[in-house]
């Protein structure tokens, strides 16, 4: 059974790519036949394995830690279509064993789906975890942010090496009093620029409300220190380095600290030195994933799609992009994989749009949106539930103006799929 | 005297218990569409916190409570407990408050835990929470005699049964509402709104906000005149609302 498991998975994947098919499918072709490939695939992995789990930005950050791994040398197996489930896992180490079966890498980065990931370090103990946040994020499929925080918690308890966790955020750097095995890192951020970053438990800390006590903070490995337009300061070794950076948006950029400390930690197991001069340059080449903090060109001027789904992250990308001589627009859908709860928009404040107004409300929640922003006080050009016409609309009617569009996940990729027509898009397969 | 004290019809005194700890699934938007309404009625709104230890506020003409997580409920039970006379005497008095998911519960009698232990509530409603391994979540209409359709959208796994005491807010043809079996949702008793809907509830359901807000006006003033809301969009956002999916 087991030499056929591989060429048989393989040609499903081959014909599943031809008619354009999920990409998961050939996983479980092999997961049935041969339930033991994914694990003795891995295991044979000299560097072993790294997972990357969190809610918010678990796509941009395992794409950074495999870009600063490679500056290193090494080669790295990672599931780069956001196939981020056991099943996805295993079609993608389809695509990229020999037919008998081999993995020709050193190590694997992968970004794992919080519920999935659970599943997936039960059969496969990673070498090195890290954990980014547990922000308020598709709330109606695991119930509860503490559910959540579980998840993450059981990830590290199965980790063999090292876990790196957000030191700032109450529920991930709690997890470290919880492990007796693995070694312990974080990754930490400036005092002043905690403010761009609430965390879910004080998002409703109206005025006059007390502030709770942060507790003593341990070390960090890597601290970001300050972030300029396009730069950025981070602290490790006792110095503080400054770097270009192409990524957009404050939370990507804590991220690339978070990315630091692992890339750092596995770097420096490998059989040669750290290079960290080429750490630092990989880290100021990143761009973003798909679909994160992309900056298109329409009519010769920018357009930035801001993907949202939680009230952290529209906050975050309501400051981190600020509203200032831009024409904006705002995509919400509630379908499964953006989350069908719209009570999230209830979590955000939107008075930073009140100035310039919002030009153009889409998706299947527009009007949920256009009354939310009521309450806000904040000015409504036009709704229109359907993309298609909205953009047309929103296009047209700012042409002399940089765009930016606050967009839901379903409802960012049929942009980008209305955009494909007028502009050139990243094709992802 | 400024002109906006001059323009107001009176000044309404909204207090959100617990925010700090019962605060999720946007119950911030059932105090925020409070204080936009009392302003667009010609009231002017008073907003006031009450959260674990502090002094509880005088002369409340309205009281907003929300869901938490297990933990959150954990840390206000006893503060909750200690501040059950002064409740009961303002809900018996009739003062209109609205009561989303975790405090719906621990303003009834108890909630029994999967594992059996029981947390008391404060007994202002009459009902009873059992704890079980079902989560009912998704999008819910409530058909209700007073309010007509109520749109909102539910995750709980606390399920509710109503006493003598107290009648159901309304009927779900679309989700599940108290529990799992007689098809009820929420509780309505004297001048409270008990309901697991979230998301927020009040934005799309205008009517319920009016309600608090007239009897409110109406037990400090005497009457009420209201103002004309402008609700376009939370019409449009209804019809869109009722379409979608469970």
């Amino acid at each position: 059974m087991l030499y056929f498991s591989v060429p048989l998975g393989k040609l499903v994947r081959r014909v599943s790519r031809l008619r354009g098919g999920g990409s998961a499918l050939p996983g479980l072709v092999v997961e049935k036949i041969d339930p033991g490939f994914m694990q003795r695939t891995l295991s044979t992995l000299p560097l072993g394995v790294a997972v990357v789990s969190g809610t918010n930005g678990k796509t941009t950050t395992t794409k950074m830690v495999v870009e600063l791994l490679e500056s290193q040398g090494l080669k790295v197996f990672t599931n780069r279509t956001g196939s981020n489930f056991t099943r996805g896992v295993a079609a993608a180490l389809l695509g990229d064993v020999d037919w008998r079966g081999r993995l020709d890498a050193d190590i694997a980065v992968l970004e794992l789906d919080e519920a999935h990931a659970v599943h997936f370090v039960n059969r496969v103990p990673p070498r090195y975890s890290l954990l980014l946040n547990v922000l308020r994020d598709q709330l109606d499929r695991f119930g509860e942010i503490d559910k959540t925080a579980q998840l993450l918690q059981h990830i590290a308890s199965k980790t063999t090496g090292t876990v790196v966790l957000n030191r700032e955020d109450p529920r991930v750097a709690r997890i470290a009093d919880t492990l007796d095995g693995p070694e312990v890192r974080y990754f930490g951020l400036d005092d002043s620029l905690l403010s761009t970053f609430p965390n879910d438990d004080d998002l409703r800390a109206g005025p006059g409300s007390p502030v709770p006590a942060l507790p003593a903070k341990p070390h960090a490995d890597v601290v970001l220190r300050r972030v300029g337009t396009d730069d950025a300061d981070f602290e490790y070794d006792g110095a503080t380095v400054t770097t270009g950076m192409k990524l957009r948006g404050v939370y990507n950029i804590f991220n690339a600290a978070a990315a630091l400390v692992l890339a750092r930690c596995i770097a420096g197991n490998g059989a040669a030195p750290t290079d960290h001069d080429g750490l630092l340059k990989a880290l100021s080449e990143v761009a973003p994933a798909f679909g994160r903090g992309e900056s298109l060109v329409v009519d010769g001027l920018p357009l930035d799609l801001v993907l949202v789904k939680n009230p952290s992250g529209f906050r975050l990308g309501l400051k981190s992009f600020p509203a200032g001589g831009y024409a904006t627009m705002v995509a919400i859908n509630d379908n499964y994989a953006d989350g069908r709860d719209m009570s999230w928009l209830w979590d955000v404040e939107f008075d930073s749009l009140r100035e310039g107004g919002v030009d153009q409300l889409s998706g299947s929640r527009a009007y949920d949106m256009a009354l939310r922003l009521q309450y806000d006080e904040v000015a409504i050009g036009a709704v229109n539930p359907e993309i298609a016409p909205a953009l047309a609309a929103f296009i047209q009617g700012a042409k002399d103006k940089p765009k930016r569009i606050f967009c839901t996940y379903t409802a960012m990729l049929a942009i980008r799929r209305e955009l494909s027509k007028i502009t050139t898009v990243e094709v992802v397969s | 005297m400024s002109p906006a004290s001059e323009e107001s019809k009176g000044t309404i005194r909204v207090l959100q218990l617990y925010p700090r700890d019962m605060n999720i699934y946007g119950d911030w938007g059932n105090a925020l569409v409070l204080q936009q309404r009392l302003r667009w009625h010609g009231y002017t709104p008073e907003l006031l916190e009450y959260n674990v230890g502090d002094d509880f506020p005088s002369d409340v003409d309205l009281i907003v409570g929300g869901g938490g997580q297990d933990s959150g409920q954990l840390v206000i039970q006893d503060d909750l407990l200690s501040r059950e006379s002064t409740l009961k005497e303002l809900a018996e008095g009739g003062t209109p408050m609205l009561l989303i998911c975790g405090l719906y519960q621990l303003f009834g009698r108890f909630f029994k835990t999967r594992t059996g232990s029981v947390i008391p509530g404060i007994g202002v409603l009459d009902v009873e929470t059992h704890g079980t391994d079902e989560r009912l979540i998704g999008n819910v209409t409530v058909s209700s005699p007073e309010f007509g359709d109520i749109l909102g959208y539910e995750n709980h796994s606390g399920q509710t049964t109503l006493g003598p005491g107290v009648q159901p807010l309304g009927t779900t043809p679309k989700g599940t509402g108290n529990n799992s079996s007689d098809g009820k949702e929420g509780a309505r008793y004297r001048n409270i709104v008990a309901s697991y809907l979230h998301g927020s509830l009040l934005p799309k359901n205008p009517a319920i906000a009016d309600f608090l807000i007239r009897t409110a006006v109406e037990r400090k003033y005497g009457s009420f005149s209201a103002g004309a809301p402008d609700d376009r969009y939370a019409v449009l956002a209804r019809e869109h609302a009722a379409r979608r999916p469970r």
